[in-house]
């Protein structure tokens, strides 16, 4: 392990401080007994419990994970279907000009993305709400999910499906019983990009939605626009919490799972 | 293992000389495009049942294009393809009476090694102890019990090869293809599983189809080969017959060592050929017959194992000579090879046999030689 040079010591600092240092004050204001987010008054916890008193807040959270779930796992299967579709179908007609589309809502401005699905719900006469929510993250979310799973196919081999194949396995069985299993990690990680990307839509969320559908992003922001609350403090130390902790097991799995392989490895090496 | 007990066995067998047999797979006119680029063109061939069949050539000849037309991954673009007097257009690859055993091995990473060999069974839907028992068999086969629980990413490259081969084999197919089955071993392993391969091909009575671009496991392996190139069959014969008589130039030189003496035909009369040779200073008597009249050009080409190396001119003067200096020797342990620079041009190899321990050599480098050739060491080639 070579050590660390004063140069290292000072980028690190000054890059972890930009990153965090924000989020290290939220945190720590939401813990403030006084009412002024600016005024330190002590420790206490009781900010936390009037989030959970908040019907309003409840309500915005428990909206935006059933958003979240909803639009990442259709997401996820629509995503799938086109990355397979890119992948593996080599030269269909329109292949490349496909493949663009797929990946233009990657560079699209939100607003935009947000302002065309508003106008195709007026078109459509669709009353906005919920569902034009779950919609609009369903749409662009997939592309994540196509970009991260069809990544991985290119590095699979074709051969494993064959071989299924001939050994008597139907098209469709194979799909199932070999290239999902394999591919399943991919899958999962896409799912949690989608869900996590919906979690944070505030711009795509405030165009679509219509009375009675608020999430917690738009909660926060509306609140945020007639003076901060503490009890915003808290429900955004939160969310940090909850990322923080799905960042960490993620990770941890990953970790584990190249231990694993690593021990494999040795073992296979001393085969006889 | 036990060559000589195949000896025979493998010498009677040649179905492909007896006209009533009827071949189990029948390839005919087959052609496969991909664009503007022809794989393979308008190939024709016959494969009998129980047979070792080689498909050999350098990368892009065909051969693998040809295989998996054969197992369906591929449609031929003419021409018609049947097993067992059934033609295969049409049918897709999971309801093919062939198996496959792949260059990659292509396991199933996420599946352990008896449920790789028990993946094609369960997709015929067999009792569950059937399944058990033939996974058993197959395990005890390739002598791999110990390892029936771990996963392919836990096992040697030799292992992973086994496991492959279980799996193909374990529904019986009437026909199992081979593709570079053997292409990522080491040396050792290679040749031992060679022999291990055409036990289990004998025990199991099974055809073989296998694709390689290593003449000597096609060599050892097959009953017949097929060396291809461009897409087309060059060449099908046993491999003593494709050594000793190679059709063309290209068959000759992809297969083993060979020294190719350029002359014209000067004499072609009932088996008895001389050739008019620059490279030897003189002329070459062969025997045998051959196409090219008075004047052609030809070659005549011998194995550097049928040429002897002499410090002596021969006593006979009429044999066949070529005299020069040597230019190098590669020593590779059962032989040395004499690379001899001609006086006329050209160069000749000679190959001796080590069956003493060489410890000073009677010739050497820079020292003028004498090749000599028996006429029927060799065989007159036209093209």
């Amino acid at each position: 392990m070579k050590r660390l040079s004063l140069f290292n010591v000072v980028s690190l600092t000054l890059g972890f401080t930009f990153l965090y240092l924000p989020i290290v004050l939220l945190v720590i204001y939401s813990f403030n007994a006084g009412r002024s987010v600016a005024v330190w008054g002590g420790w206490s916890t009781k900010w936390y419990g009037s989030v959970f008193e908040s019907q309003q807040l409840l309500d915005a959270a428990w909206i935006t994970l059933e958003v979240g779930v909803l639009s990442a796992s259709v997401a996820t299967i629509l995503g799938t279907m086109a990355a397979i579709a890119l992948a593996r179908h080599g030269r269909f007609h329109g292949r490349t000009l496909f493949s663009a589309m797929v990946y233009a809502p990657l560079v699209m401005p939100e607003v935009i993305t947000g302002l065309s699905l508003l106008l195709l719900f007026v078109a459509l006469n669709m009353d906005r709400g919920f569902w034009t929510i779950v919609l609009s993250h369903i749409t662009f979310t997939m592309c994540f999910v196509a970009v991260v799973v069809q990544s991985r196919l290119s590095s699979f081999d074709r051969s494993i499906e064959e071989a299924a194949l001939d050994l008597g396995c139907t098209p469709f069985m194979t799909f199932f019983r070999i290239t999902l299993p394999i591919i399943l990690p991919a899958v999962i990680s896409a799912w949690m990009l989608a869900f996590t990307l919906s979690l944070d839509d505030l711009v795509i969320a405030s165009f679509t939605t219509g009375p009675g559908a608020t999430t917690l992003p738009m909660k926060i922001y509306s609140d945020v626009r007639l003076g901060v609350k503490p009890e915003i403090n808290a429900i955004c130390s939160l969310m940090v919490a909850v990322v923080t902790i799905a960042v960490v097991i993620a990770s941890v799995l990953t970790k584990h799972q190249e231990v694993e392989r690593e021990r494999a490895e040795r073992l296979a090496a001393n085969a006889p | 293992m036990s060559a000589k007990a195949l000896g025979p066995v493998r010498r009677k067998f040649a179905p492909w000389n007896d006209s009533s047999a009827v071949p189990l797979i029948q390839i005919r006119d087959v052609s496969k495009a991909f664009g503007s680029f022809t794989a393979v063109n308008s190939v024709s061939l016959d494969i009998y049942e129980r047979e070792f069949f080689a498909l050999l050539g350098p990368s892009g000849c065909g051969k693998t294009t040809l295989m998996r037309m054969l197992a369906g991954f591929e449609t031929p673009s003419a021409g018609s393809i049947s097993i067992a007097g059934e033609d295969l257009a049409g049918i897709p690859p999971h309801k093919r009476p062939v198996n496959m055993m792949f260059q990659s091995y292509a396991l199933f990473p996420h599946m352990s090694v008896e449920k790789n060999i028990a993946f094609g069974l369960e997709m015929d839907r067999l009792p569950k102890g059937e399944i058990a028992a033939r996974v058993e068999e197959m395990l005890k086969l390739v002598k791999l019990e110990e390892f029936a629980k771990r996963k392919p990413h836990q096992l040697s490259g030799g292992q992973r090869q086994r496991v492959a081969l279980a799996r193909s084999i374990a529904k019986r197919p009437k026909v199992l293809l081979l593709d570079e089955p053997l292409g990522a071993l080491d040396k050792k392993l290679r040749e031992e599983t060679q022999f291990e391969l055409l036990d289990l091909q004998m025990a199991l009575g099974m055809t073989f189809v296998i694709v390689t671009h290593d003449q000597d496991e096609a060599m050892t392996m097959a009953d017949r080969i097929a060396v291809m190139n461009h897409g087309q069959f060059v060449q099908i014969s046993p491999p003593a017959e494709l050594y000793e008589q190679p059709v063309s130039k290209y068959v000759a030189d992809f297969i083993g060592d060979i020294n190719l003496l350029e002359g014209r035909v000067t004499k072609n009369e009932r088996g008895h050929i001389v050739l008019g040779s620059e490279v030897t200073g003189g002329r070459i008597e062969a025997s045998g017959e051959t196409v090219a009249g008075l004047g052609d050009k030809a070659w005549f080409a011998v194995r550097p194992e049928k040429v002897s190396i002499d410090l002596q001119p021969p006593n006979d003067p009429t044999v066949n000579t070529a005299s020069g200096t040597v230019w190098d020797i590669g020593y590779v342990g059962d032989i040395s090879v004499y690379h001899v620079k001609l006086d006329n041009g050209g160069t000749m190899r000679a190959s001796i046999a080590n069956t003493r321990r060489v410890v000073e050599r009677p010739i050497s480098w820079e020292d003028k030689v004498f090749l000599t050739w028996a006429p029927d060491s060799g065989i007159v080639l036209t093209k």
